[in-house]
């Protein structure tokens, strides 16, 4: 796909999000975040808990109201609307997420039917009770589910069904961008193919665009186009998949690469893990995302960004 | 290799049906229909569910079909034993002690024959078992009037304060401190002297200290469920605030709701009959298992079983509302349970 | 080398109001002296279980239905309460998933690890406290000494999984029993742990049984894997044996539904359906209906172990001297490659049947 002509779909601008803002205890959740996602690719977000990716994708589609910074959707900026207004709801029809834990994320006291009906109810997709159970049904066999499952509750299901369940309530209102917070991490290893391969499906038939967010690097690396590695509530990596597995620039995505465990004892057994010094970051020098090579941007202040084009040339040489 | 009968056909391909793969095997049970299962397995609760059904079941039905009428006065017959018909059963026999003599109270009394009153009457000559039975209505009534104010309050005021957070629910929560921080008493006597003592101002008495714990109870909750998947995933769906308390927040505080409904009842009962008891509950004539006490009290060294009786029907009340809540919590939060 | 721990056709049932669930049915396995075993499963094989069962802590409606649990030739089963307290956190100790959850928020860490040792231990409480400093700075907590009196929230989830860790070994375990220790924790702390927990096992000479469902933490650490499956046992052998030449399709499916940073198919291998439910396993092979390989026979009759090598066995009926030859999934044949490459003299495997009793 990289020959199209590219179109942004989300772009996002010096995006800041602080908690108690003002207090003592302030907590400065991300900063100068800004990426773009161009419509039909995965953009993956990776980085470690405590890291800012998921406060990154909830201020995104609006859980969170943003400190300051720009989300433009579509052309608009979202950052500034107020909740229940008209141009919220239709933001919130067009963009949707699916969430980490498949036992916190549907409500225990309702059906299924229910469940994924939610967002067809509030905006009115459906004209009759009729249609609203076909679409159900629907959706229920587009996720690989049993329609005849649709009037049990949440709890009869495994994990990995429950996931299905959530990423058809995210679908039922029809989107055109998913975020995709930790989707599968909560998931069995056998189970977590098979989510990651419907998402992939789905993407295709609906031509969806996907924020991916996860700490699982090799399942990142195999359903993103590019990726963005965070660090301490800042992007430190933003490049191509391949370019980011291959040709890894910052020493945070080095050290984070060289951590993987592998399924080969043959590699285990070489493998060895560098570390990484976060002091690096603390020293008062003023750092921005600076493209190294094309397409290829590091958190670099202007004293190292020579050291990375060096790096890279290496790797090509 | 004996064990195991292979045939010409054992090592073909098998044909795997799809629906095999998606199996599930565990009935469907409804949450509620789950955390009852639980509760029939606790005899200790049902033994309560069943002995309190049969008191609201008589208490109500003595509106129609009472003994006697529970206010008519036969100052003649005052202060007469239980008697069950002509039945000769030791303590129901209608004797008692009158001026030293153990007699039967019903001759002396000159009470025509067939009339008896199974638990005597009291210094009025009003036929106690319909006063029990009344009385018990009474406070029923005033316990779950008081509840629902309660509850109404106490959910409302709890998930506005949860759900909104910050200064709202610092405000909020201010006012629910000063409120608990006044004696129950110094209030409730407050309110009666400013309304007239009747049935209404007691609930209205007993509402509004006791929602203070139903709001603190729905606050937590709400403030843990705020911040849970399901409730995200609302959000983003576009669902206003309102529709995700009425869909997503009551459901799930449900088990609170009524477990602490549960506790909140016997509170209110007893309460009430506190208030009868040191008299500015209930008027006169109205009986109230209060007002009943009170007065068996007076002559509890002669009559005891004027006060006994109304005892043994509130602890039972009382006891029966305690052990049930208990197997409600067990039954709905199974993880509380030892 | 000598084996500390067998297991032996162990079964387990668990009372639930929908009926008895077996959990467990029919696991033995055995622990050598120093060697990493990794079990490996998805929730509900039965993997938790079985250790529990090992630390003498299974849930009041389970029932051990059949089975033993040798400990240095002493069944575990038959020991009273007491004399499983004498042996919890000083013969076999266990770390468990959440380094959050494990520690006493509100007693400072050297307390925490020197009474683990003073409760099997007579020891002054001075002494103690030295001890809980010497493990401290084993297990990698810098200025280990200084640092006694602070409390768990004083240090990251990575420090304090080492806190648990030491709290562990303090008291020189033959067995370390592992649950997971590293899913709580970010990928380059994980592998830190990792080798930390490598390290100590050349130090203090204990075995390890590990569990996880991570099978690139399992190619780090194992000597031995097995691999669960609906509460049984379906193949166990070596770690090579495991990931070279694996020979049930459940491990195969396993292996090739991790994308390895190398993966650049269209889609993912994935296993397709959800593991059975233990109330009513499904009649024969437990996997069957996942299975892909599946045979006539999957549906009618369980497999029994087949031996591939002295260290190697699995549950599979395709190892049926009658089965025919399939054709392997790319990801498994490429890795057969590396096994004859490694083994170059090795035969065609001989499988025999062992009696699954």
């Amino acid at each position: 796909m990289a020959e199209q002509k590219k179109e942004v779909l989300v772009s996002v601008k010096d995006l800041q999000q602080f908690f108690n803002l003002g207090k003592k205890d302030e907590v400065r959740a991300i900063q100068d975040i800004t990426f773009d996602i161009y419509r039909g690719e995965t953009l993956g977000l990776v980085g470690e808990s405590g890291s800012g990716k998921t406060t990154t994708g909830r201020a995104i589609i609006r859980l969170y109201k943003p400190t300051s910074g720009e989300i433009m959707f579509n052309g608009k900026d979202i950052a500034k609307l107020k909740n229940g207004s008209k141009e919220m709801q239709e933001f919130r029809r067009e963009t949707q997420m699916i969430f980490q834990d498949p036992y916190a994320s549907l409500n225990p006291r309702m059906k299924v039917k229910d469940i994924i009906a939610e967002g067809i109810d509030i905006h009115h997709l459906a004209k009759n009770d009729k249609d609203r159970d076909e679409q159900v049904a629907n959706l229920l066999e587009l996720v690989g589910l049993n329609p005849d499952h649709a009037t049990r509750y949440p709890h009869e299901f495994s994990g990995g069904q429950r996931q299905r369940i959530g990423i058809a309530r995210a679908l039922a209102v029809q989107p055109q961008f998913i975020i995709a917070d930790e989707p599968i991490s909560a998931l069995d290893v056998s189970i977590q193919a098979q989510v990651v391969n419907l998402l992939k499906e789905i993407q295709e038939k609906r031509n969806l665009t996907y924020l991916f967010i996860a700490h699982d690097l090799s399942m990142v690396k195999y359903i993103s186009d590019r990726i963005a590695v965070m660090h301490n509530g800042r992007l430190v990596e933003l490049s191509t998949a391949s370019e980011v597995y291959n040709h890894p620039l910052h020493p945070y995505t080095k050290s984070l690469l060289s951590a993987i465990p592998i399924p080969d004892p043959e590699v285990e057994r070489k493998r060895r893990p560098q570390p990484y010094d976060s002091s690096m970051e603390e020293d008062g020098q003023k750092r921005t995302m600076v493209e190294i090579t094309p397409e290829h941007f590091v958190y670099a202040a202007a004293g190292e960004v020579e050291g990375y084009k060096a790096a890279a040339a290496a790797y090509n040489a | 290799m004996a064990d195991y009968k292979i045939n010409a056909d054992s090592f073909k391909l098998a044909h795997i049906e799809k629906e095999a793969q998606e199996h599930i095997s565990t009935p469907s049970l409804t949450f509620t229909q789950d955390a009852f299962r639980r509760l029939k397995k606790n005899k200790v609760a049902m033994v309560s569910l069943w002995i309190l059904c049969i008191m609201i079941f008589l208490s109500v039905i003595s509106i129609w079909f009472s003994p006697h009428n529970p206010n008519t006065q036969h100052l003649n017959w005052n202060n007469l034993p239980p008697k069950l018909g002509n039945l000769n059963i030791p303590g129901f026999n209608g004797h008692g002690l009158v001026r030293g003599e153990y007699i039967d109270a019903y001759k002396a009394s000159k009470v025509p024959d067939g009339t008896w009153f199974a638990l005597g009457t009291d210094s009025l000559g009003r036929d106690l078992l319909s006063r029990i039975l009344a009385g018990t209505r009474v406070s029923l009534f005033v316990a779950f009037m008081a509840t629902l104010f309660d509850l109404t309050i106490g959910i409302i005021y709890g998930i506005v304060s949860g759900w909104n957070g910050g200064m709202i629910d610092n405000i909020l929560q201010r006012i629910i401190e000063i409120i608990s921080s006044v004696p129950n008493l110094v209030v409730v006597i407050l309110m009666l002297l400013v309304f007239k003592p009747g049935l209404l101002s007691i609930i209205v008495a007993i509402a509004f200290t006791g929602w203070v714990t139903m709001a603190r109870l729905i606050r937590a909750q709400t403030l843990q469920l705020r911040d849970q998947e399901f409730i995200l995933a609302a959000k983003t769906l576009g669902e206003s605030p309102i529709k995700i308390a009425w869909k997503h927040l009551i459901p799930n505080l449900s088990s609170t709701i009524i477990i602490q409904t549960m506790f909140t009842i016997p509170t209110a009962i007893f309460f009430e009959a506190f208030l009868s008891y040191i008299g500015i509950g209930i008027p006169a004539p109205k009986a109230s298992l209060g007002t009943l006490l009170s007065d068996g009290q007076k002559n509890f060294r002669f009559l005891p079983y004027q006060m006994v009786y109304p005892a043994i029907v509130i602890s039972v009340l009382m006891l029966a509302f305690n052990l049930l809540a208990d197997g409600l919590r067990d039954a709905f939060d199974p993880r509380s349970a030892r | 080398m000598s084996k500390i721990l067998e297991v032996n056709n162990l079964e387990i049932d668990f009372h639930t109001y929908a009926g008895e669930v077996h959990a467990i049915r029919n696991v033995s396995f055995d622990l050598e002296k120093g060697e990493t075993l990794a079990i490996v499963g998805e929730s509900g094989s039965g993997k938790s279980v079985t250790l529990r069962t090992i630390m003498g802590l299974l849930a009041k409606n389970g029932e051990v239905v059949n089975g033993e649990v040798l400990f240095n030739g002493e069944d575990i089963l038959k020991k009273s309460n007491k004399e499983l307290n004498d042996m919890r956190g000083n013969d076999i100790s266990m770390i468990f998933q959440d380094p959050m959850t494990s520690l006493d928020p509100t007693m400072p860490i050297g307390k925490q690890v020197a009474e683990v040792l003073r409760i099997h231990n007579s020891v002054s409480k001075k002494s103690a406290m030295e001890e809980a400093a010497r493990v401290l700075e084993l297990v990698g907590i810098k200025d280990a000494r200084n640092r006694l009196k602070d409390y768990p929230h004083q240090f990251s989830g990575g420090q304090r999984q080492r806190i648990v860790i030491a709290i562990a070994i303090i008291n020189n375990p033959q067995i370390l029993i592992a649950d997971e220790p590293t899913t709580a924790l970010d990928v380059t702390i994980q592998a830190q742990i990792i080798d930390l927990l490598k390290e100590l096992q050349t130090k203090i000479d204990t075995s390890i049984i590990f569990i996880t469902h991570d099978l690139g933490v399992v190619a780090g650490i194992a000597d031995r894997v097995a691999v669960m499956y609906a509460g049984k046992i379906v193949e166990f052998g070596t770690v090579d044996e495991i990931f070279y030449n694996a020979q049930h399709p459940y491990t195969w499916g396993l292996l090739e539904s991790m994308p390895t940073l190398e993966t650049n198919t269209k889609r993912l291998h994935a296993i397709p359906g959800t593991p059975p439910s233990l109330l009513d396993p499904p009649v024969g092979d437990a996997f069957a209906p996942r299975n892909a390989y599946a045979m006539q026979i999957d549906t009618e009759q369980e497999p029994p172990f087949f031996q591939v090598s002295p260290t190697h066995k699995a549950a599979t009926w395709l190892l049926h001297p009658d089965a025919p030859k399939v054709e392997l999934p790319p990801e498994i044949a490429r890795r057969r490659e590396i096994w004859k490459k490694m083994n170059p003299e090795t035969k065609k495997p001989q499988t025999t049947e062992k009696g699954a009793d």
